[in-house]
């Protein structure tokens, strides 16, 4: 697979134990104490959203649950509550992902950010069935800042895949 | 005999199916959690994946506070130990008065047989961190099952009450702070005795309900906790009145509050013991004993009389 549909080079095929570990780090970053800011992206959903993206065969609505349910117990928060949004971001990100992997990197950002949005809006409606609390317009901050590290996140994880394959001399190619 | 073609792509269930498979268990998890409180249980096994998780995330932060520490200038230390000292001095005259006075009103109780007052013992407990959901006001203490914590102790700091432990993990637990929304405290005025119910409003202050728009409550009374829960020890300070609004539209007046104690301030907390059951008086059971007597006596009629006929 090739970073964008207009690149001419050619990945190598990912890793998984590359996705777990990078999943591990989202979740290691958002148990960061850093409830004092509110406007922190949910690095979880934003790296979900993105292997859904690349590599909806790898990742999907499975690890998104898991990790939802990892996240709600550590929050303190409804259980369910993070489960529904991250397997509902994820069911848009792999259904979209032959579509959005046509775009330039830029245009790709713009494409997640209303799937970080739909993240916080489900959790706030969640939360509003027993009695609305509204959190103020720092928890909607999150997904934008999530969507302008899109770029910078797509060179970083698709880096071990840039790795040139062994060179062997009696190949043709 | 033909072979089936072997499956090249297999892709698994169709993904709507997938979304829906997971999308109806975390409703129904939410259903569950949010009406019946019947998933402890799950909650607990999977803090055992998330607690290490959680550790290596603030082990850094840790490390950086203690650093920051270490290189704080020694004249800061002096300067708290001076006022520590201070302030113990300021409080001896007190606490000295306060034990003498502790031990004359043990004997007063003794000479009316009424009975002792509970001491208020607690074990001193760290706040690790405030819970990052933007929508609730807790957080996690680092003591838990392992400490013989229980959900319903009350948590208290120097100056109030701070909140309630509301979940137990096997190595730290949950405290729902008083300004949590619809948290509430059973209170009393110091001045007048008035008793009444403080909530938290979920944005840093508290709500005195259903007060009446004439009642007798001033800015800056003290609201102290009443003790009628069976939950909170009598006496420990709640939250200082800061504005009334006595609209007579309403019927009631709407009384806002401010902790008194740091409750957002994260440090050391100290968590009470669950207080003693009191028993109820021997009449009142018996008459709840002959009620559900009574109750089951009819049902057990009910149930017979389909079968007579």
């Amino acid at each position: 697979m090739q970073p964008t549909f207009s690149s001419s080079r050619i990945l190598q095929p990912v890793r998984p134990w590359f996705i777990l570990f990078s999943l591990l780090v989202a979740l290691v970053l958002n148990f960061l104490p850093t409830s004092a800011w509110p406007w922190m992206p949910d690095w979880v959903a934003l790296i979900i959203v993105f292997w859904s993206i690349r590599e909806p065969r790898h990742v999907g609505m499975g690890s998104g649950f898991i990790l939802g349910l990892a996240m709600d117990v550590a929050d303190a928060s409804l259980m369910g509550q993070h489960a529904l949004a991250y397997v509902l971001a994820s069911y848009i990100a792999s259904s979209l992902s032959r579509r959005i992997l046509w775009f330039p990197l830029g245009q790709q950002a713009v494409h997640t950010l209303p799937l970080l949005l739909m993240v916080q809006l489900v959790q706030l409606g969640v939360r509003a069935m027993p009695g609305f609390v509204f959190p103020g317009l720092s928890y909607f901050i999150g997904p934008f800042i999530g969507a302008l590290l899109w770029v910078p996140l797509t060179f970083v994880l698709l880096l071990p895949q840039f790795q040139p394959v062994d060179r062997d001399a009696n190949r043709p190619i | 005999m033909d072979h089936q073609p072997p499956p090249f792509f297999k892709r698994g269930p169709a993904p709507l199916a997938r979304l829906s498979f997971y999308a109806t268990l975390s409703l129904a998890l939410l259903f569950f959690d949010s009406r019946f409180q019947t998933l402890e249980l799950l909650r607990q096994g999977v803090s055992l994946f998330t607690h290490p998780v959680q550790q290596v995330a603030h082990a850094p932060v840790d490390f950086f506070q203690n650093a920051g520490n270490y290189f704080s200038s020694i004249s800061r230390f002096q300067d708290e130990n001076a006022r520590l000292k201070r302030a113990q001095l300021d409080g001896a005259d007190a606490l000295l008065r306060t034990r003498q006075l502790e031990a004359e009103n043990d004997r007063l109780r003794k000479l009316l047989d009424l009975k002792g007052r509970q001491k208020a013992n607690g074990r001193v407990t760290q706040v690790l961190y405030a819970a990052r959901d933007p929508f609730s006001r807790r957080v996690i203490v680092d003591k838990g099952q392992q400490d013989q914590i229980v959900a319903g102790q009350p948590v208290v700091d120097d100056a109030g009450v701070v909140g309630q432990v509301t979940r137990v993990f096997p190595f730290v637990s949950e405290i729902t702070l008083i300004t949590d929304k619809d948290q509430a405290v059973p209170v009393q005025i110091v001045r007048n005795g008035l008793r009444s119910v403080v909530f938290g409003l979920g944005d840093g202050q508290l709500e005195l309900r259903f007060m009446p728009a004439n009642a007798d409550v001033q800015n800056g009374d003290l609201l102290v906790t009443s003790g009628l829960d069976g939950i909170f020890l009598a006496g420990l300070p709640v939250a200082k009145v800061v504005h009334i609004e006595r609209d007579t539209s309403y019927s009631f007046a709407r009384i806002y509050c401010v902790p008194v104690a740091g409750v957002e301030n994260f440090g050391e907390v100290l968590v009470l013991d669950p207080r003693e059951t009191t028993p109820l008086p021997a009449q009142l059971t018996n008459e709840a004993a002959a009620a559900s007597a009574k109750a089951s006596a009819k049902l057990g009629a009910k149930k017979k009389l389909p079968k007579r006929e």
